[in-house]
């Protein structure tokens, strides 16, 4: 696999910038079609995929929580007021549910995701690759694309959906507490208004658009870390860029994937 | 052991090997001397194929690296061992994990017992088997080194590449890895390539040595040819290595 390099090392002029745009842009379609050759060949190396899943799980876990908490439970304070005004306040379980389940959960999850894996697989890979250990995995005849690469990706891939499904039921309970605060509910009763404004066409979308976005967080962090020159600038550089392109394709597959929803469940729009 | 025929690699506009040809014994000490950016790490970069070159030859053991695939280049891997100039120990593993790796991947019909022995024996050999469950960042540099020779020698290679084994060591510790390189390649009857800039590491391993210059194997001897040569370059190479030393 040969992958075109980045001009660095000197102020960049627009030229400059223009063509490491498209560099990434080619590096990156390569990158994932390695990804896609590699990962269907035997050794398929589960025990490192099994530990980066923990890994990655256990370091994601404590944000997601306080994140999902907040997000469900601001969206719940801001949005009591106005649909009581409007004397529809039987409806917020349900539009906090819909909100989380279709579009804040997902998205949200991905781009704390994204800060928070994106940075570490692109500064481990990028410390790896400028320390010589990459190639001293290689020349030990280890495959290190498959043994670095594809098992984190395949980690991440995988890791999301999980993180995901749990933000949104936090999400949900942070509605709850925001509720209580003004007024009394029964928490049965809430549940019950979730569950019944939740349709399947909310839910499968929603969590299987986190199978891309994980799929975006990994390799976008490991092209990254993969691909990193300029020593220790350049591991700065690689886990500084994974975050920011990771959350733009996050957003840009986001909207695609919500236009291809619609039209698979035109009944959702 | 390794037949190199007329190599030649360049950077864009930098040509950094230019026609090489060289013939390296079985048992040999080959050391590579060179002034820095003069294309000595590209060489065993080449040798190992971690880079291709843009013209030439370099056969192993009778194997053609630059005509092998992947799979093929990674079964002559496994006869050769590379100590990087870092040592390159992996981060996130321990001494016992990053000398048990190569053992894993390449036999995967030894039983942990197996591996186990062989991971002691070898750092028995380069006297650190108490450092056996620290982490590379709890080594010295000189102990790093150590680890890195022991996990290049583990997998029992025929040929031994060093990528400046003895760079940033102090004069006492250089002089050790240098009879352990050197007590190493015996034990074994190693075939081993060293590039260097020490003159103390030269004098102790090497049975001959070279000197690239401008891309293409300027001179060639024994140390003592080279270090007595009256050829002004080599003499003033050779008189800042010594005041070095």
């Amino acid at each position: 696999m040969k992958l075109p390099k980045h001009r660095y090392g000197r102020k960049l002029n627009f030229q400059d910038n223009v063509y490491n745009f498209f560099t990434t842009i080619t590096g990156l379609t390569i990158f994932n079609i390695e990804f896609f050759k590699q990962a269907f060949l035997p050794p398929y190396e589960i025990p490192e995929v099994k530990k980066h899943m923990d890994e990655l799980g256990v370091k994601t876990f404590g944000i997601v929580s306080v994140t999902g908490f907040i997000i469900g439970l601001v969206l719940a304070m801001q949005s009591q007021p106005v649909l009581t005004k409007f004397g529809a306040s039987d409806f917020l379980p349900g539009m906090v549910a819909l909100s989380v389940v279709r579009e804040l959960g997902p998205v949200m999850a991905a781009l704390i995701f994204a800060g928070r894996v994106s940075s570490g697989i692109g500064a481990e890979l990028g410390s790896m690759r400028v320390t010589e250990q990459i190639d001293a995995m290689e020349v030990t005849g280890v495959n290190p694309f498959k043994y670095l690469v594809v098992t984190r990706v395949i980690a991440t891939t995988m890791i999301l959906p999980i993180l995901t499904i749990y933000m949104i039921v936090i999400a949900i309970f942070g509605g709850y507490l925001a509720i209580l605060i003004t007024e009394s509910i029964n928490f049965r009763y809430y549940i019950d208004s979730v569950i019944l404004s939740i349709e399947f066409g909310d839910f499968v979308p929603g969590v299987a658009k986190t199978f891309v976005f994980g799929y975006i967080v990994g390799i976008v962090g490991a092209y990254k870390g993969y691909t990193t020159e300029g020593g220790t600038e350049g591991v700065g550089r690689a886990s500084t860029t994974a975050v920011v392109l990771a959350s733009l394709l996050i957003l840009i597959f986001d909207m695609i994937l919500v236009k291809i929803t619609l039209w698979l469940w035109p009944t959702l729009g | 052991m390794i037949e190199i025929e007329n190599l030649s690699k360049s950077f864009g506009q930098l040509v950094v090997l230019d026609n090489i040809s060289l013939y390296v014994s079985e048992g040999e000490n080959l050391v590579v001397f060179g002034r820095s950016g003069q294309g000595k790490s590209v060489l065993l970069k080449c040798i190992i194929g971690l880079l291709s070159p843009d013209n030439g030859n370099i056969l192993v053991d009778g194997k053609n690296i630059v005509a092998l695939n992947l799979k093929e280049l990674n079964e002559v891997r496994k006869n050769i061992g590379f100590l990087f100039q870092s040592a390159a120990l992996y981060d996130s593993m321990t001494v016992r994990e990053n000398l048990a790796f190569p053992l894993k991947r390449n036999f995967p019909n030894l039983t942990d017992k197996e591996i186990n022995d062989k991971v002691e024996y070898t750092l028995e050999l380069v006297s650190l088997e108490y450092a056996i469950d620290k982490m590379p960042s709890e080594l010295s540099g000189g102990m790093k080194k150590r680890v890195g020779l022991a996990r290049s020698i583990i997998t029992d290679p025929k040929l031994m590449l060093y990528d400046e084994p003895t760079t940033g060591l102090d004069p006492i510790t250089t002089k050790e890895i240098s009879e352990l390189i050197l007590n190493l390649q015996k034990k074994f009857n190693m075939t081993s390539v060293i590039v260097t800039h020490d003159l103390i590491c030269a004098e102790i391993i090497a049975d001959r040595a070279i000197f690239l210059k401008d891309a293409k194997i300027a001179y060639e001897g024994t140390i003592e040819e080279l270090t007595k040569s009256n050829v002004p370059f080599l003499k003033n190479f050779f008189s800042h290595e010594l005041i070095k030393a």
